[in-house]
């Protein structure tokens, strides 16, 4: 488990055309010197959008590796949906913080429980 | 000088990059607002527009966040993403590397920041640019405000900031116009993407135009994040401003929540 690393290789692939170019050519050998486990490794080079929600990729750096890879907004936003529903709840990192408990519920609960002034809970 | 502008907006990426996806109606009376910021800033007559903004890992990583960077530059570019998702074209704006030091020199009197001669602007800074100064002829100083990778500056750090940049103002000669610019509730680029919590957006911006500092910090992440979603930590943009603002009273001029836009798009500003 190596969050920091699959966040850190995906932030210099934004930032640097070179190891874009590089990731196009050959997506393992750029991967290679990022300490990343197997599961990791498989999620960036797939790629496996909705693997690198589960495992807590930051959705500002992942929609980035999706457009990368052309991939559309609606699905994008469906990808995560679908790794979620495959593998369960977000593992670590922000989404984490307080359990994802998908769009449906969450979007109920806001609805039967609207927040209050000095709400704390 | 003292400060002669200080306002908030949105810069969410889809309000310039899916724009022909959303509602043609409120879109417009957006943009529209956006357009009378940049009149009302520009009647100001600014020598630089200092923008408090929330950056999103395209500078700063979890290797060696800051809490608050400022820029210290001549020039900074943009955007980071590719300008075709963005609809923003490859720009570079100006900044002004000497005010850049004498506001951080005052700043670092009671707030540590770190400074950067490097930046490439992302959404956070871009979308808002787009906007106020299209032209790329008013010297910018973008700061940034760690919102993304926990553990975050509190709130009341975020105020104190903002009177920091009050002082820094009011100790230069040069008439600095101030635009904070973060989501309200929002869950941007997550499966909850279009989800907006109109009413608690509604009550923080009541908070705000209060500009009281009591209510104001009174938000604790946990529950910002259960209500108003991971974007919420964003507040922390508005709060600096308020700080700056030193109890001026602030007014709306538009709050409307564009689901495709993934936020409550909002232009509001303090009467100075
Ligand atoms: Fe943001």
């Amino acid at each position: 488990m190596s969050l920091y690393y699959v966040q850190k290789f995906l932030y210099e692939l934004n930032r640097d055309e070179n190891l874009q170019s590089a990731y196009h050519q050959d997506r393992l050998a750029a991967v290679t010197p990022y300490q990343l486990t197997e599961e990791e490794i498989g999620a960036l080079t797939g790629p496996d959008i909705g693997l690198l929600y589960h495992l807590g990729v930051n959705g500002q750096i992942l929609m980035h590796f999706a457009a990368l890879h052309q991939i559309a907004w609606a699905d994008y936003l469906q990808l995560m949906r679908d790794g979620i529903e495959e593998h369960g709840p977000v593992r670590e990192g922000v989404y984490a913080m307080t359990g994802y408990e998908g769009t449906d519920a969450h979007a109920q609960r806001l609805q039967s429980h609207p927040p209050q002034p000095n709400d704390q809970e | 000088m003292p400060l002669v502008y200080a306002g908030v907006a949105s810069h969410a990426p889809g309000i310039t990059g899916r724009a022909e996806l959303a509602d043609p109606e409120p879109r417009d009376a957006f943009y529209a607002a956006y357009q009378a910021m940049r009149d009302a800033i520009e009647a100001t007559e600014p020598d630089a527009l200092v923008i408090v903004a929330a950056e999103h890992f395209a500078n700063f990583f979890m290797n060696n966040m800051p809490s608050f960077a400022v820029g210290m530059a001549d020039s900074y570019t943009g955007p980071i993403e590719d300008p075709e998702w963005l609809g923003i074209d490859k720009f570079e704006a100006p900044g002004n590397r000497d005010l850049s030091q004498r506001l951080i020199t005052e700043v670092m009197n009671t707030v540590d920041v770190a400074y950067a001669e490097e930046w490439k602007f992302d959404h956070g800074i871009a979308v808002p640019l787009h906007f106020l100064t299209p032209r790329f002829d008013l010297p910018v100083i973008p700061i940034n405000i760690n919102c993304q990778g926990p553990p975050l500056a509190p709130l009341p750090r975020a105020w104190a900031l903002g009177e920091a940049l009050r002082r820094a103002a009011d100790a230069v000669p040069e008439r600095i116009a101030l635009v904070g610019t973060g989501g309200i509730s929002h869950w941007p680029a997550t499966p909850d993407s279009g989800k907006i919590n109109e009413e608690w957006d509604r009550e923080f911006l009541r908070r705000w135009c209060d500009g009281d500092r009591e209510s104001l910090l009174d938000y604790d992440d946990q529950a910002v994040y259960a209500e108003a979603g991971q974007g919420g930590f964003e507040i922390r943009t508005f709060i600096t401003v308020s700080g700056a603002a030193a109890g001026a009273q602030g007014e709306v001029h538009f709050y409307h929540p564009i689901p495709i836009f993934a936020v409550g798009c909002t232009v509001a500003s303090y009467r100075l």
